[in-house]
């Protein structure tokens, strides 16, 4: 089965083609194209993370494709541990959330467009997952990204909505070109670009500042896919596109390409403990700052966005902790219960046609379906006990104890209580009291949404066993196991734990559950605290409902300077380069009018005075000609005698 | 025995009334019987200089009969030529005839 890997991103590549090309014939059916290509992703795709799991081997080929100098460029597939683990997110989500797209999009007028985009999306996701080395990998990296500007911009019409494609775009655009140099980087240092021989590639050039260089390059490349700060900004506006987007790209998969990224180029990381230093710093900050902005916000896909933020940020300290296990643990959890999350949020906007939290409550009795698989996903995003966050995350906070940085682990419990305090928040504003916006006629969404929604919850709840002590940490022994072989430990964490932590999982327990008692008590119970806290501490209010007035800064700082000398470079254009055309053409214009006369006056009057010459010359000439032959004859004897008397003369 | 001398004083005189005459008349037989004159004017010296200088006298007699036989043909040419230009222009008076003008 682990043979034909490299056609797991063919199907939706098919389906992308047979959608874009024949879509609109296909009408309705363009949503089982999509779905069938996946599903046959999936049909190869699991049996293949299946046979990675349960061998341990390592399964990869690759195609020579270009010789540079010494080096040789290949593209190929490496199925390892962490690809299977992606691997297996990536195709179930993906179908799951194509088959609730059929019924969420079921009305829009490019219903099969957008089932082109993403089956575009899914098969570049793939390929990323798949890729064995960094030129694939950015490529199928760009593509994501071109998918992710066209499905934020789906709703063109939206101005908000094509502003915020364009933001996104432009902003991670921003992290790809460090990722690119990044890869340059390590290409001129080491001259290989495979992730199988990253490890001994980096072990063999040593420490050298170029490849630190390299990896802060490359992590610019996550900052920006990801969401890091300061390049966070664009994911809260990719909301604007379709909830099925939200989900797939922007909470479940592509997002997380950043974080599988680093965990890609763990061994040039791990080489450069203060690359992982500042890794560190960027998670966390991001982690704090987007678990604070999402504090105060009313929009429910705003909220689960800044959690999406806040999450990636963990796995990204969990990482810069030098946990690879708890970080790619930590994806793969979120992946299913985010997915979840979004999906769930669809649904609420399809029942009721709004996403403010304020206007609505009480849904539980009208969308029964939505709002429990809500709320396990919440609880898996809280942290509680048994579900799939409550281990990827102890994972984490273990892994932040170990490393013995009090500040990390202070500040990672604390996300852990605002995650859990936000999220419940909103799932009772949401679901619980009364209704608040009586326009509102919430109806529960049909069954083909519905039916990912449960699916989706078992995974949040089942997902986070592998990894739990039940199955002895099966999972960060499986990616250990082949990637790190015969390495080195880092900061003494990055082995294998057998023995649960009990401060750690106490600590995590209480966070989670402290949080959701905290939101219960702000908005379930009669008194309400939220107004008074919300006059008390007005300026942490401010900045929270502002989002850390991150917009307003980069506005001032970078749009309006960059579309000033927009307009003054257009002002330029249009005075100095058209001028300089303008006169360029007026100029040529006015010489060939002087060449013009010239060659009127000068050139032809020689040529005519030639003619005028010639005739007058044999005018006068031919007048000797008489026609007479007695004339001839004397002129003939006169010129024989001038002749002889000039030559016969003694 | 003549003298060359004799020979040539009237060979000039023939060629200066040949040439007087082909120069002067209009009619174009007057021509053609002037130009006769002056072939055998030239004939005259061929033969007196054949008889006087030459080691062998034979060589200027033999361009003599050269001349007289050209000197035939021309004749002939010529005539044929006015009578075909007769018979078109109605004259043979030179300065009536001028064809080959520019």
């Amino acid at each position: 089965m682990t043979s034909y890997a490299y056609l797991i991103p063919v199907f939706p590549l098919l389906g992308f083609i047979i959608n874009i090309f024949f879509g609109k014939f296909l009408k309705r059916g363009a949503a089982w194209v999509s779905i069938l290509s996946s599903l046959a992703s999936c049909a190869l795709g699991l049996p293949a993370a299946y046979e990675v799991a349960k061998t341990g081997q390592i399964f990869s080929a690759h195609a020579e494709w270009l010789t540079l100098g010494r080096s040789t460029l290949s593209f190929g597939y490496l199925l390892d541990p962490l690809a299977a683990t992606l691997l297996f997110v990536v195709t179930i989500i993906g179908t799951l959330i194509q088959i609730y797209s059929a019924g969420y999009m079921q009305d829009d007028p490019r219903f099969s467009r957008f089932f082109a985009y993403v089956s575009l999306f899914m098969s570049a996701m793939l390929t990323l997952v798949i890729a064995d080395n960094y030129a694939l990998f950015f490529m199928s990296w760009e593509v994501m990204g071109l998918c992710s500007y066209l499905l934020i911009g789906f709703w063109f019409e939206k101005n908000s909505a094509a502003n915020a494609g364009l933001k996104a775009f432009l902003t991670t655009r921003v992290g790809d070109v460090g990722f690119f140099l990044g890869i340059l980087t390590l290409f001129t240092a080491t001259g290989n670009l495979n992730f199988t021989e990253l490890e001994s590639s980096v072990h063999a050039a040593g420490a050298t500042p170029a490849l630190a260089l390299a990896a802060l390059l490359i992590f610019c490349g996550t900052i920006g896919k990801s969401a890091q700060f300061p390049l966070h900004v664009w994911l809260p506006d990719a909301m604007e596109g379709p909830t099925p987007v939200s989900a797939l790209i922007h909470a479940a998969t592509m997002v997380a390409a950043g974080v599988y990224l680093v965990a890609r180029s763990f061994a040039l990381f791990s080489a450069f403990p203060s690359v992982m230093q500042v890794v560190v710093l960027i998670g966390t900050l991001t982690a704090f700052m987007a678990a604070f902005i999402a504090l105060s916000a009313t929009d429910i896909k705003k909220v689960l966005a800044y959690s999406t933020i806040s999450q990636l940020g963990y796995m990204v300290t969990a990482l810069g902790l030098g946990s690879l296990s708890a970080g790619t643990f930590h994806l793969m959890t979120h992946a299913y219960f985010k997915a979840l999350l979004f999906l769930g949020a669809g649904s609420v906007i399809h029942g009721t046609h709004s996403q403010d939290i304020r206007e609505m409550g009480g849904l539980l009795k009208k969308m029964p379906h939505t709002a429990w698989t809500f709320i396990i996903a919440s609880l898996a995003i809280a942290g509680v006990p048994p579900l799939s966050g409550f281990w990827s995350k102890d994972e984490i906070l273990l892994a932040a104890f170990d490393s013995g940085n009090k500040i990390v682990f202070f500040l990672l419990l604390v996300i852990a209580f605002m995650t859990a305090f936000y999220m419940f928040r909103l799932v009772f504003l949401t679901f619980f009291g009364t209704l608040r916006n009586h326009k509102i006629h919430p109806h529960e969404s049909p069954a083909t949404m519905t039916g990912p929604l449960w699916i989706l919850a078992l995974g949040a709840i089942l997902v986070g066993l592998p990894g739990s002590p039940f199955f002895g940490h099966w999972f960060s022994n499986f990616i250990h196991g082949p990637v790190t072989q015969g390495t080195h430990e880092i900061h003494g964490s990055g082995a294998v734990h057998h023995a649960l932590n009990w401060f750690v999982v106490g600590c995590s327990v209480a966070a989670g559950l402290g949080g959701i008692l905290l939101a219960a008590v702000f908005y379930l119970g009669k008194l309400n605290p939220s107004v008074w806290v919300m006059r008390t501490f007005k300026p942490l209010y401010d900045l929270s409902i502002h989002k850390l007035w991150f917009d307003e800064i980069y506005s001032v700082l970078l749009v309006r300077p960059f579309l000033k000398l927009g307009q003054w470079l257009f002002i330029f254009d249009q005075k100095a380069v058209d001028g300089l055309v303008n006169a360029a053409g007026t100029g040529t214009v006015k010489s060939s009018n002087l060449q013009g006369w010239i060659d009127k006056h000068i050139v032809d009057g020689l040529v005519n005075l030639v003619g005028v010459v010639t005739q007058l010359t044999s005018a006068t000439v031919r007048r000797v000609q008489t026609g007479l032959v007695q004339h001839y004859l004397l002129i003939t004897f006169v010129s024989v005698i001038l002749l002889m008397y000039f030559h016969v003369k003694p | 025995m003549i003298p060359l001398t004799h020979y040539l004083i009237f060979a000039n005189f023939l060629f200066v009334i040949g040439i007087f005459g082909a120069l002067v008349r209009r009619n174009i037989i007057g021509i053609l019987i002037a130009l006769e004159l002056i072939l055998n004017a030239v004939n005259v010296n061929f033969v007196a200089f054949s008889q006087n200088t030459s080691p062998d006298p034979a060589t200027g007699q033999i361009f003599a009969f050269f001349v007289i036989a050209i000197a035939a043909a021309e004749a002939t040419v010529g005539l044929a030529i006015v009578l075909a230009l007769f018979r078109v222009r109605k004259t043979i008076l030179t300065d009536e005839i001028h064809l080959l003008k520019w």
